[in-house]
C-alpha cells in the first residue's frame, strides 16, 4: 500500500516549475542582485532612456492640451471619443492579466505563477496609471476630476449615480487602490530581504522603512497568507467587474455596434488576452538580459501563450457572434454597423484586426511556436496591436456611423492624438524600468516555497 | 551578573529542523516563543499552537461597512439630497446602485484588510531585540531560527541554551534587549 501511495504520489507531483539546483540563498541573491547592484546593464539604460524621452513626448502634448484644449485632438462629433477611450480601455485591458495572475492563479493553486506575479502586478499597477490619464484628459478640464465623485459642495449638485461613466470612476479608482495594496502586501516581506541585504545605508534605511520592520515570524506569516488569500479573493471578482463596468460604458448605451449584451464577457475575455500578452513582451527580453531563465522557463511562457491562445479563441468568438446577432436581430442599425466596419471606411482597420486578433494567433497551437520566444514575442505584439484596433474599430467606427446618416463624420487621429499614446507608452515604460531597477521583479519568497528543500517533510512531525 | 536578555536564539539550515524544535519546546512546556524564516510554513503554524487570526473578522467587517455606505451614499443622494425625477421613474432604483454598492465593499473590505495585516502583526516597528543578532539578517535569506523568550516562566538561560543546542541547531545565542 506504501509503495503504491508513494508511486502514485510521484506520478501526481507536477513537474517543477522553475529549474534544478537553486537554494534558497541562491534565489535570493539572485533575484536582490538585480537591485542591488551596483552595475546597471546597458539594456536597462537603453529601455529607461527611450521611456524617458516619450514620456518627455507626453508631458509636451499634455501641456499643450491643457493650454489648448481637447481641439488638439482629432475629436470632432459625432466622434466624441476617439482616441482617448480607445487607449483608456486598451490600457486597463493590459492591466487585468497581472491580476488574473495575482489573485485567480493563486486560488487556482498554480505554482508556476509564483515568479511571474510580482512584475505582472507592476505592470497592472503602471497600466492602469496610463489608462487613467486618458479619461481626466479627455474632460477637458482634468484639474475639476473631483466633480466625479460625491461630496458635499456649493453648488448643490451630485454625480449620476445611475450612469455607468460614474461605474467606471469607482471601478477604476477602487482597481488602482487595490492592486496598489495587494501588491505592497507581496512586496512586504521582500522588501525586508532588501534591508537585512543592503550595504549602502541610503538603501538599507529606505527599504528598512518600507518593510515596516517585517521579522518574518510564523505569526507574520501566518497572517500575511491569510491576508494575501483575502485580498485575491476580493480581487478576483473585482477584476472581472472592472472591464465589465468598462464595457457597461457602451453597452447601456444605445448606439448601434456598443448596444450589445455580450459586451462584459467579451470586453473581459479581451483584457486578459492583451494582458497575457504584454505580460510576454515584458518577461521575454527581461529574462534573457538578466539571466533569470532558471526563474522564468520555457514552461511560464508556454503557459502563458496557452492562456492567450485560449481567451484569442474567446475574443473570435465574440467577433462571429457580433454578425451573427446584427444580423438575426433584423435591426437595420445594427446590420449596419457590422456592415460599416466591415466595408465602410475603417474596413482596412477592421480586417487588420481580423488579421492580429485571430487569425496570427492560431499559430500558437504549435508547440514549436510557444517554445520559441522570439516567435512568442512577435506573436504578443501582434495581439497588443490587434487589440488596440479592437477598441478603436467599437468606439471609431460605431460613433462615426449611427443613425442620423446627415452626421455621419470619420475621425482622423491628429499628431496630438499619436503623442499623447506613444506617450503614455512611455510613461509605462519608464515606470516599469524603475521598479525593474529598485524593486524585486520576482517575488523572492513565493519562489522560495517552490523549492524542493522549502517542503517540510512528514517524519519531522514524529 | 549578566543584563537581562529577551530570550535565546537558535539558528537552523532547514526548515524541517525549526519545525521539530519548535514541536519539543512546546513539548517541553515553553510557551512563550516565536519561530522565524525566510518564507511561510505551514506546519508551523501548528507546532507553535498559534491563536486563530482575527483577521477575516476584520475584513469581513471591513467588507459589510463598505457595502452599506456604498449603498446608503446613494440613496441619500439620488432620493433625498438631489433628486432626479426621468419620466417618473422611481427614485430608489436599486439595481442601478449594485455596481457601486459592490466597488465600495470590495475597497472597504481590502483597505481592512492591509491595516488589519499590519495591526495585527504589530506593524510598523521599527524596533525589535531579534534583530540585534547580527545572523539574524539571514532569517529574510536561507535561515530558520527560533527564539524563546526571558518572559517564559520556564526560562532559565543555561538549560534553555543547552535545550536548543541539543536540537541540532547551527549556532544558539542570546537576544539581547
Amino acid at each position: 500500500m506504501a509503495d503504491e501511495r508513494q508511486i502514485a504520489e510521484e506520478e501526481l507531483e507536477p513537474a517543477p516549475v522553475i529549474a534544478p539546483g537553486y537554494t534558497f540563498g541562491t534565489v535570493t541573491d539572485q533575484i536582490a542582485s538585480v537591485v542591488l547592484t551596483r552595475r546597471t546593464p546597458v539594456f536597462w539604460i537603453a529601455c529607461f532612456a527611450g521611456g524617458f524621452s516619450l514620456l518627455l513626448l507626453l508631458l509636451w502634448s499634455v501641456a499643450l492640451l491643457l493650454a489648448k484644449g481637447v481641439g488638439i485632438w482629432g475629436i470632432k462629433i459625432p466622434v466624441g471619443w476617439g482616441f482617448a477611450i480607445t487607449n483608456f480601455v486598451w490600457w486597463i485591458g493590459i492591466g487585468h492579466a497581472g491580476t488574473l495572475i495575482s489573485a485567480i492563479l493563486l486560488l487556482l493553486n498554480q505554482t508556476w505563477r509564483n515568479s511571474i506575479n510580482r512584475f505582472a502586478e507592476a505592470m497592472t499597477l503602471f497600466a492602469v496609471a496610463c489608462a487613467g490619464m486618458f479619461p481626466l484628459l479627455h474632460m477637458g478640464r482634468p484639474w475639476l476630476f473631483y466633480w466625479m465623485f460625491p461630496y458635499p459642495n456649493t453648488m448643490g449638485v451630485q454625480p449620476q449615480f445611475r450612469s455607468p461613466l460614474v461605474w467606471d470612476v469607482f471601478a477604476v479608482s477602487t482597481y488602482a487602490t487595490v492592486s496598489f495594496l495587494f501588491w505592497f502586501v507581496g512586496l512586504l516581506p521582500d522588501l525586508a530581504t532588501l534591508r537585512d541585504r543592503a550595504t549602502n545605508r541610503l538603501a538599507r534605511a529606505t527599504y528598512g522603512i518600507l518593510a515596516m520592520g517585517w521579522r518574518g515570524s510564523a505569526w507574520h506569516w501566518a497572517n500575511h497568507e491569510t491576508a494575501t488569500l483575502l485580498l485575491a479573493g476580493l480581487a478576483t471578482p473585482l477584476v472581472l467587474s472592472v472591464h465589465t463596468v468598462v464595457s457597461f460604458d457602451f453597452a447601456v448605451a444605445i448606439v448601434p455596434g456598443w448596444h450589445s449584451t455580450f459586451f462584459p464577457p467579451y470586453f473581459v475575455a479581451g483584457a486578459i488576452y492583451s494582458g497575457f500578452a504584454m505580460v510576454l513582451v515584458l518577461a521575454i527580453p527581461l529574462r534573457q538580459v538578466y539571466g533569470l531563465k532558471g526563474l522564468i522557463t520555457d514552461k511560464h511562457l508556454e503557459n502563458s501563450a496557452k492562456v492567450m491562445l485560449a481567451t484569442g479563441l474567446i475574443v473570435g468568438y465574440a467577433y462571429v457572434l457580433e454578425t451573427f446577432t446584427a444580423w438575426y436581430s433584423g435591426n437595420i442599425y445594427e446590420n449596419a454597423a457590422i456592415w460599416h466596419r466591415m466595408t465602410g471606411p475603417y474596413a482596412p482597420v477592421y480586417w487588420c484586426l481580423i488579421t492580429c486578433n485571430i487569425v496570427a494567433p492560431q499559430a500558437l497551437w504549435f508547440k514549436k511556436m510557444r517554445t520559441t520566444p522570439v516567435l512568442l514575442f512577435i506573436a504578443s505584439l501582434v495581439v497588443l496591436v490587434g487589440m488596440w484596433l479592437e477598441r478603436y474599430v467599437i468606439i471609431v467606427s460605431s460613433l462615426a456611423q449611427d443613425y442620423l446618416v446627415s452626421s455621419w463624420r470619420v475621425f482622423s487621429p491628429t499628431r496630438w492624438d499619436w503623442a499623447t499614446y506613444i506617450g503614455t507608452i512611455g510613461l509605462f515604460t519608464f515606470l516599469f524600468f524603475l521598479f525593474i531597477r529598485l524593486l524585486p521583479m520576482i517575488s523572492i519568497f513565493e519562489v522560495r516555497t517552490l523549492l524542493p528543500q522549502a517542503k517540510v517533510e512528514e517524519e519531522s512531525k514524529g | 551578573m549578566k543584563p537581562p536578555i529577551y530570550g535565546v536564539m537558535a539558528e537552523f539550515d532547514n526548515p524541517a529542523s525549526l519545525v521539530t524544535a519548535a514541536r519539543e519546546a512546546r513539548a517541553r512546556g515553553y510557551r512563550k516563543l516565536d519561530a522565524y524564516s525566510p518564507f511561510p510554513i505551514e506546519a508551523l503554524t501548528e507546532a507553535l499552537h498559534l491563536p486563530k487570526s482575527k483577521l477575516p473578522l476584520i475584513v469581513l467587517i471591513g467588507g459589510i461597512l463598505g457595502g452599506i455606505a456604498g449603498y446608503m451614499m446613494q440613496y441619500y443622494v439620488t432620493v433625498i439630497y438631489y433628486p432626479i425625477n426621468v419620466g417618473g421613474r422611481p427614485l430608489h432604483s436599486w439595481p442601478m446602485y449594485i455596481v457601486i454598492t459592490f466597488e465600495l465593499t470590495v475597497l472597504f473590505a481590502a483597505v481592512s484588510a492591509v491595516f488589519g495585516l499590519l495591526a495585527v502583526c504589530g506593524l510598523p516597528m521599527p524596533y525589535h531585540p531579534t534583530f540585534n543578532v547580527p545572523r539574524f539578517a539571514l532569517a529574510s535569506r536561507n535561515r530558520f531560527f527560533l527564539c524563546i523568550e526571558a518572559a517564559d516562566p520556564l526560562f532559565d538561560r543555561t538549560e534553555t541554551e543547552s535545550f536548543l543546542e541539543s536540537m541540532d541547531a547551527r549556532e544558539v545565542s542570546e537576544v539581547a534587549h
